[in-house]
């Protein structure tokens, strides 16, 4: 393949790309995403392939394996093209009936369609299944379309074209007033303006300038950077090309996690792929304008996230931050102007140049704009990426399109931002999902992680679990984080266990501001947050720990204990087998009984028993 | 045994760069499942940094580990949305399995048991991972049959 070396040049290979596709062909998508994976995504593929080749199908239907569509919690995902039909859950032994039937004949299968849990209705297209409907997808939109392998693929859906009319018709300038009024601000989780950021690294004095993609993704419960580099590549790259242009950087990189293993071997082959096609490196397009692109691997630790720490551990050092009062637009990555940005937001970009800012502008909130992807998981029904516009209530996040609660249980709380954020009650979930609104209630957007929490949640438990994260990720390099952190979660241990005293909210909350005034990084300033939140909205349930030594939720082991109830029980056994203190007794099909003594509270055998016949209190 | 050969490959293979150190060292944990201190001199001295350095840079990052690890690394999610799904039950039940706490390896070099904080596929919490692939809605009932598959020997392709 030779170099394109013009705009013109892409788009005609653009047209010979789509003059070879014919958009009536069947074509199977299977979603090849790290969850549909786990779930025995890559044996449905090798079931379509074979079903197809046996059947004689193989030439008139295309079997294509793409990133995460977001409904990881009913994958494996099949959508079949082009009317879209949606089977979620597909197992391997399926596929033979799906080929026989569904490609054949174009029969849709009943008892395979997605079946609506609030109305009980089939679904036969994946546009009305109702957690896509009430989506608005622009990162997300072409995950489940293209092959996150080929560049053809991308450019079949309008791939380069935002880099190409910004080399050809933009200046730099240009660029940044663009990405100004589109009011973008970074995805990352301070949500800072991403035009004002480019601006000063462009002002900053120095021919020798850097962009990284910042896909280090720690916090726990986010992994919509993880999808979308695995999903769709190229527009990451594409963006961090623009911004590269607009700030006058010759070397790109991304920061990823170790962790990833499938999104560093395709952000790796995009950019090699998009070299070969002179979309990368020296003179791109014939521009003038070259940029070199490396993959720098992490190697675990979530302060690395933060942006000194960050260039530190790609200097080959140990990621520790520095004082903020540099600024890496004038002194990042090997002490030159850097701009670093989140994966979304860098890939946002290219939808604001090819759609214009106006369009950004006309989605989300007065000072949120556009869309925002999160991870809804934990205790919802419909777990997966959700792209949402900003400003979306809490509520109908979960309700709409998150179908709601497990189990029937009750919606207690949602935990946005990290370890950084903190815990929203259940009385404020008609609270607007941007920037300020979850400032405004004690927590923050974050990397867009919302993990909704059950009345089976105890918060005194998830603080301390919060603040046992916070302590082992502490750099330890400065001692209002290093030592206040652990200290309350200490303090936090301790009223876990049932040794609570008089005072201890108190001193959380004094130590809680020590730290957050006296830490040098965002990691220790915000550490606090996750126990403040929770003594704000919850504080009976402290109170309950330490003055009545009772967990209310049921999930502090030193202060509840199991029993069997007697009516409930079938004598099944399975408890019995699989408590690991044998404190579990009983005749077959009589009602067991537990060793009070022997239990070390540990729960499992309220997990196994089908019967809900074990107690907690 | 340390193939030094293979540690200078895994050092030139990035041109030797100061940047490229956890790069390097990512390589040989992945060669060794652990970094051998014999290894670790040798980039320093082929890279040109002081041991401080790279034993610091080693010590620094959660995905290094200075001590042997088992055959098989058995790890599991105590991220957010995994702890809210059971992901500590299922410590347990392996540490149970195993008789071994989180950190430790069997006595017959089997198995190592790690938790992380996290492993990018929160939907399907609880998650275990066994060797790169990943087993998703972990139930501590179905730990045992995973155990046993590679009891075996079984060979089991990474799919994450
Ligand atoms: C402890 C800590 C961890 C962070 N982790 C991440 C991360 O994993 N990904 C990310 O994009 N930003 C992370 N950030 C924010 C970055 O410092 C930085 O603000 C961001 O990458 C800038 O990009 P944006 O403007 O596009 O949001 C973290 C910040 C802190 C203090
Ligand atoms: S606040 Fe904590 S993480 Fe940040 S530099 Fe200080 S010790 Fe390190
Ligand atoms: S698992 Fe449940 S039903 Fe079976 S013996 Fe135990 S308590 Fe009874
Ligand atoms: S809580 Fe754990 S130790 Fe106690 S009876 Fe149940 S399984 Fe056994
Ligand atoms: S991994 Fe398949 S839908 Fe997310
Ligand atoms: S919280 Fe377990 S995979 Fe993310």
């Amino acid at each position: 393949m030779a170099k394109l070396q013009s705009a013109t040049e892409l788009e005609t290979w653009r047209k010979d790309v789509l003059a070879t596709r014919d958009p009536n062909k069947q074509t199977i998508t299977i979603c090849g995403g790290t969850g549909c994976r786990a779930l025995e995504g890559q044996a449905v593929s090798d079931a379509f392939h074979a079903g197809l080749a046996a059947q004689g199908l193989a030439s008139q239907v295309d079997v294509k394996m793409t990133g995460c569509h977001g409904f990881c919690e009913r994958g494996p995902l099949v959508v079949i093209f082009p009317q879209r039909i949606f089977y979620p859950g597909v197992t391997a032994k399926a596929v033979p009936d799906i080929v026989s039937k569904t490609i054949a004949k174009g029969e849709i299968i009943e008892k395979l369609l997605y079946e609506d849990p609030a109305t009980g209705k089939k679904i036969t297209y994946e546009y009305d299944v109702p957690f896509y409907r009430e989506q608005r997808r622009v990162l997300m939109e072409d995950n489940g379309l293209i092959d996150p392998t080929s560049i053809e693929d991308y450019v079949a859906v309008g791939g380069y074209k935002a880099l190409a009319k910004v080399l050809s018709e933009m200046t730099p300038d240009q660029v940044i007033e663009e990405v100004k009024r589109s009011k973008l601000r970074g995805r990352g989780g301070a949500g800072f303006p991403t035009g004002r950021k480019w601006e000063d690294a462009r002002k900053a004095p120095g021919d020798t300038k850097y962009v990284i993609i910042n896909a280090d993704e720690g916090d726990p419960g986010a992994y919509q950077d993880r999808s979308l580099i695995e999903g769709n590549p190229h527009s990451v790259l594409e963006g961090l090309l623009i911004g590269a242009y607009a700030v006058g950087a010759h070397r790109g990189f991304i920061y990823i996690r170790n962790e990833y293993p499938m999104a560093v071997q395709y952000i790796t082959k995009a950019a090699k792929d998009a070299e070969a096609y002179g979309l990368l490196g020296e003179n791109i397009l014939g521009s003038g304008f070259s940029c070199t692109f490396d993959v720098h691997r992490g190697a675990g630790a979530f302060v690395c996230g933060e942006s000194s720490a960050l260039m530190r551990s790609m200097e080959g050092k140990p990621g520790e931050p520095r004082s903020k009062r540099i600024h890496a637009t004038e002194s990042g990555l090997w002490d030159k102007p850097t701009v670093l940005n989140n994966t979304k937001t860098w890939a946002l970009v290219p939808h604001i140049i090819n759609r214009g800012a106006d369009w950004f502008n006309s989605i989300g909130t007065e000072g949120s704009k556009g869309t925002m992807v999160f991870s809804l998981v934990g205790k919802v029904n419909n777990t997966g990426l959700v792209e949402v516009p900003m400003g979306i209530t809490i509520r109908r996040l979960i309700n709409d399109i998150g179908g709601g609660i497990r189990d029937g249980k009750k919606l207690k709380a949602v935990q946005t931002g990290g370890p950084s954020g903190g815990c929203i009650p259940e009385s404020l979930a008609d609270s607007q999902v941007d920037y300020e609104s979850l400032t405004k209630v004690g927590s923050m957007m974050g990397s867009g992680a919302m993990i909704v929490l059950d009345e089976d949640t105890c918060m005194v438990d998830t603080a301390r679990y919060f603040m046992g994260f916070n302590s082992s990720e502490s750099c330890g390099k400065c001692t209002a984080c290093r030592e206040g952190v652990v200290r309350m979660y200490n303090i936090l241990e301790r009223i876990t266990h049932g040794k609570g005293e008089e005072g201890d909210i108190a001193q959380l909350e004094l130590l809680g501001e020590t730290t957050r005034n006296g830490a040098l990084c965002a990691l220790g300033r915000t550490a606090p947050n996750p126990v403040l939140t929770t003594l704000r909205y919850f504080r009976d349930e402290y109170e309950a720990h330490i003055k009545d030594k009772k967990c209310p939720a049921g999930v502090c082991k030193d202060l509840i204990s199991f029993s069997v109830l007697a009516d409930k029980c079938t004598g099944c056994g399975l408890c019995k087998r699989n408590c690991p203190q044998e404190a579990i007794s009983g005749e077959k099909k009589q009602a067991h009984v537990i060793d009070q003594q022997k239990c070390i509270r540990c729960g499992i055998c309220r997990e196994v028993c089908r019967f809900d016949a074990i107690k907690v209190e | 045994m340390v193939d030094l050969n293979q540690v200078d490959a895994f050092v030139d293979r990035y041109g030797g760069e100061e940047r490229a150190l956890t790069a390097v060292l990512l390589d040989i944990q992945n060669a060794y499942n652990y970094l051998p201190p014999e290894a670790m001199h040798r980039v320093a001295e082929k890279m040109k940094l002081s041991p401080l350095q790279v034993y610091q840079v080693a010590s620094f990052y959660k995905a290094f580990s200075l001590k042997p690890r088992g055959k098989h690394i058995l790890t599991v999610c105590l991220g957010t949305a995994c702890h809210v799904r059971g992901g500590p039950r299922l410590v347990d039940q392996v540490g149970r399995l195993l008789k071994v706490t989180p950190g430790q390896t069997t006595p017959d070099k089997q198995f190592t048991l790690e938790t992380v904080n996290c492993l990018g596929c929160c939907a399907l919490g609880p998650i275990l991972v066994v060797d790169g692939k990943y087993y998703g809605k972990m139930t501590v009932g179905g730990v045992e049959k995973v155990l046993n598959e590679y009891r075996e020997g079984k060979e089991v392709a990474a799919n994450g």
